[in-house]
C-alpha cells in the first residue's frame, strides 16, 4: 500500500516503458525507496539505522564471500588459512578486518535500531509484523555471528563453540544426543567446524530474505515517526527520494567514517587476543568471553547459579532458558505494552523505565564481559531479574495506568506548530 | 465446469468420494516418502565412522606417583588420570554420599581394589571447559580435586561436583586395566 498522494512511476524512455511492461522492477524500486514512497517529514536520525543495517549486511556478504575464497574450513588448516589471509593474500588483512569489525558494526547499528523501536513504540499496531520479523533477523544474526567467530579456529573460537553448543546438553533427556549430533562428534572438531562454515555462508542470505519481508511489511503501513502520530494528509509526508536518500546518505557517510576508523586504526580493539592462539582442546583459556555483542545475554546465562528447588530444574537448564527467554520476550512486546500512545515523548512514566532498561542492559553487558566472580554474579542476578520485570510487569502496568501527555493533532502540527486541517477536523 | 460437476455430484452411500480416497492416498504416500528422505538428511550430522573409530585409547600409567595426575586424550577430549594419595581417598570417603548433588561414592567411581586410580573426563559437566587441578601448581579448588575457571565449578578428590553451576560429577569413561600399569579407555 501507499498513500493516495504517492507519486506514480512514469517512465519516459521507451526502453524503460518496455521494461516496465515486462518486468516492473524499476517501478518496485521507485515505490520502495524512490520518489513514489511518501515518508513522514519529521523522521530523526534514529530512522537512519535500518538503512545502515542493510549496508552492514551488504558489507558482510561481500567481504565474507571474498574471505571464503581464501579460507579453508578444516580443523587442520583453518587457523593457518586465516593467518594466510592476514599475511599473504593481497589486501587480505583489510578484508578480514572489515568483516570482523563489520560484524561488530552490524550489532551496534542493530542494537540502536532495536532500542529506537523500544522508545518510539515502533512495535505497536499496525507494525507488529515488522517487529516480529526483526526479532527473527536478530536471532539469525546471533547464530551467524557465533558460527563466524568459530571459523578462525583460535582458542576463543574453539572454547566459544564448546561452551555454546554445551548449552544444548542442558535440555532434559535428549540434550546429550542433541549435543553430539550438532557437533558431529563429542567435542568441537573438524565436523563441527565444517558445518559451521557451511551454515555461516548460508545464513546471511536467509537474513537477506527475511530483511526483504521486513521491508515489505514496513511498506504496508509506512514508517512511524518520532511523534508516533499516524500520517493523515499529504502535508505530513515528503517523498523518500530525494529527501531521505539524502538524509540516509549523510548518515551513511558518518557511519563509514567511524567504521573505517576502527577498521584501520583499532582493528583488534573489540577482539580477544587469545583468538590468535591456535585452538587447543586440552587447555581452556583462563577467562572465556564471547564477543561483546553477546555479553548481556551471557550475563543472564551465568546469573543462574542455583538449582530451582521447587521444580527440581537444574541451574544449567535455567540459565539456558533465561538466556533464550531474554530475546523471546521481545516477540510478545506488542501485546505487553498496551498503551495506545506509541512515542516515549508523550509517555512520562514509560520514558523513565525505558532509560532504566537501557542502564540495566548496559550493566548486564558489563557483567557478561567480566569474570564469573563476585560482585559481578550478584549484580547480574539483580539486573537479570529487573530485565524480565521490565517486560513482564512494568510495561503492562505502566501502560494501563499512565496518563500520557497531549499528542499533536498531526505530524504537520508537530513540525510547523499548526495544521490547517486541525481547525476543520472535529476534535479527537 | 466439468470439474465442478464431478466434485459437486453427491456420491451414493456414506458420502466418501473416490476423489477423497485418491487425495489421501497420494498425500500420504508423498508424506511417507518425504519423511524417509529426512532420515539421511538428519543422520549425516551424527558422528561419522572415523570419528567413532577414535574411541579407544591406551595409556601407560606406571609413572604416575600418588598425588600426581596426567591429562590424556580420548575422543579428542582430555581425560584426567589421577593417582590419589591415601589422604585424598580418605577425604572423599568421609563425605556422606547422600548429601551430594550427584550422589556417588569413591567406590562407585573407581574399579574394585583400585580406589587410588581416579579416571574421569577432563570436561566440566557445566558447559565443557577443562577444569584445572591435574597439573602441578594448578588450583585444585576448595575440595582439593578440580576447579573449573569458566564459571567456578568445584570438584572434590573423587571428581564429584561440590559447588558451582555444574549439575553432575565429572564423567567416568568406560575403561579397563589391561595390566597393572596400562588402562584402555573406551
Ligand atoms: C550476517 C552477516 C555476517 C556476520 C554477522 C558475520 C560474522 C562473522 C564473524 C564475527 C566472523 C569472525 C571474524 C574474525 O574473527 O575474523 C566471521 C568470519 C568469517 N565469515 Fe562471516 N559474517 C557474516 C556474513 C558472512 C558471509 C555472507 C560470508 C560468506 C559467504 C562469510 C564468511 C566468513 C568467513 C570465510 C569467515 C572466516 C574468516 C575470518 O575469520 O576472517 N560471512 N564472520
Ligand atoms: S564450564 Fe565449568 S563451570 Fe561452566
Amino acid at each position: 500500500m501507499s498513500f493516495p498522494w504517492a507519486n506514480e512511476y512514469q517512465p519516459q524512455h521507451p526502453l524503460m516503458q518496455w521494461l516496465d511492461a515486462k518486468l516492473p522492477l524499476p517501478r518496485l524500486v521507485y515505490n520502495a525507496i524512490g520518489a513514489g514512497y511518501p515518508v513522514p517529514r519529521n523522521l530523526n536520525y534514529f530512522w537512519n539505522f535500518g538503512v545502515l543495517a542493510g549496508v552492514c549486511l551488504v558489507i558482510q556478504i561481500l567481504t565474507g564471500v571474498i574471505l571464503a575464497m581464501h579460507y579453508a574450513g578444516n580443523a587442520d588448516l583453518a587457523f593457518n588459512s586465516t593467518e594466510h589471509i592476514m599475511r599473504d593474500v593481497n589486501w587480505g588483512w583489510m578484508l578480514r578486518y572489515m568483516h570482523s569489525n563489520g560484524a561488530s558494526a552490524f550489532f551496534v547499528v542493530v542494537y540502536i535500531h532495536i532500542f529506537r523501536g523500544f522508545f518510539y513504540g515502533s512495535y505497536k499496531a499496525p507494525r507488529e509484523m515488522i517487529w516480529l520479523l526483526g526479532v527473527v533477523i536478530f536471532l539469525l544474526m546471533m547464530a551467524t555471528a557465533f558460527m563466524g567467530y568459530v571459523l578462525p579456529w583460535g582458542q576463543m573460537s574453539f572454547w566459544g563453540a564448546q561452551v555454546i553448543t554445551g548449552l544444548f546438553s542442558a535440555i532434559p533427556l535428549v540434550g546429550d544426543a542433541l549435543h553430539t549430533w550438532l557437533l558431529g562428534g563429542f567435542a568441537p572438531d573438524n565436523a563441527a567446524l565444517n558445518r559451521f562454515f557451511s551454515l555461516h555462508f548460508l545464513l546471511p542470505f536467509v537474513i537477506l530474505g527475511v530483511v526483504i519481508l521486513h521491508i515489505w511489511a514496513l511498506h504496508i503501513p509506512g514508517s512511524s515517526n518520532p511523534t508516533g502520530v499516524e500520517v493523515k494528509s499529504e502535508s505530513d509526508t515528503v517523498p523518500f527520494h530525494p529527501y531521505y536518500t539524502a538524509k540516509d546518505g549523510w548518515g551513511l557517510g558518518a557511519f563509514l567514517l567511524i567504521y573505517c576508523a576502527v577498521v584501520f586504526f583499532a582493528p583488534n580493539a573489540l577482539g580477544h587476543p587469545d583468538n590468535y592462539i591456535p585452538a587447543n582442546p586440552m587447555q581452556t583459556p583462563a577467562h572465556i568471553v564471547p564477543e561483546w555483542y553477546f555479553w548481556p545475554f551471557y550475563a543472564i546465562l551465568r546469573a543462574f547459579t542455583q538449582n530451582f528447588p521447587l521444580l527440581g530444574i537444574p541451574a544449567k537448564l535455567l540459565g539456558v532458558m533465561g538466556m533464550f527467554s531474554a530475546i523471546l520476550v521481545w516477540f510478545f512486546l506488542p501485546w505487553l505494552d498496551r498503551s495506545p500512545v506509541r512515542s516515549g515523548h508523550f509517555r512520562p512514566t514509560f520514558r523513565k523505565f525505558y532509560w532504566l532498561l537501557v542502564i540495566d542492559v548496559a550493566v548486564l553487558g558489563y557483567c557478561g564481559g567480566s569474570p564469573a566472580e563476585e560482585p559481578f554474579v550478584i549484580i547480574s542476578q539483580i539486573a537479570a531479574i529487573y530485565y524480565f520485570l521490565h517486560f513482564l510487569v512494568v510495561l503492562p502496568i505502566v501502560s494501563s495506568i499512565e496518563q500520557p501527555e497531549p499528542l499533536p493533532f498531526s505530524i504537520t502540527e508537530a513540525v510547523l506548530g499548526s495544521d490547517q486541517a486541525a481547525s476543520l477536523a472535529p476534535a479527537e | 465446469m466439468a470439474q465442478d460437476a464431478v466434485t459437486e455430484a453427491p456420491e451414493q452411500g456414506d458420502g466418501v468420494r473416490r476423489r477423497d480416497f485418491i487425495n489421501i492416498a497420494a498425500v500420504s504416500a508423498a508424506g511417507v516418502g518425504a519423511a524417509g528422505v529426512l532420515v539421511p538428511l538428519i543422520s549425516q550430522m551424527s558422528p561419522s565412522a572415523d570419528v567413532l573409530a577414535e574411541s579407544t585409547t591406551e595409556v601407560d600409567i606406571g609413572a604416575i606417583k600418588p598425588g600426581q595426575a596426567i591429562k590424556a586424550m580420548f575422543r579428542k577430549q582430555p581425560v584426567f588420570i589421577r593417582n590419589l594419595t591415601a589422604k585424598e581417598q580418605a577425604d572423599a570417603q568421609a563425605v556422606a554420599t547422600a548429601s551430594l548433588r550427584d550422589p556417588q561414592s569413591l567406590e562407585d567411581r573407581t574399579k574394585p581394589g583400585k580406589a587410588n586410580w581416579l579416571i574421569t573426563m577432563g570436561v566440566c559437566t557445566h558447559l565443557g571447559c577443562v577444569p584445572l587441578g591435574s597439573a602441578e601448581g594448578e588450583p585444585k579448588g576448595e575440595f582439593g580435586g578440580y576447579f573449573c575457571p569458566c564459571h567456578g565449578s568445584q570438584y572434590d578428590t573423587a571428581g564429584r561436583i561440590r559447588k558451582g553451576p555444574a549439575p553432575k560429577n565429572l564423567e567416568v569413561p568406560e575403561y579397563t586395566f589391561t595390566s597393572d600399569t596400562v588402562v584402555k579407555i573406551g
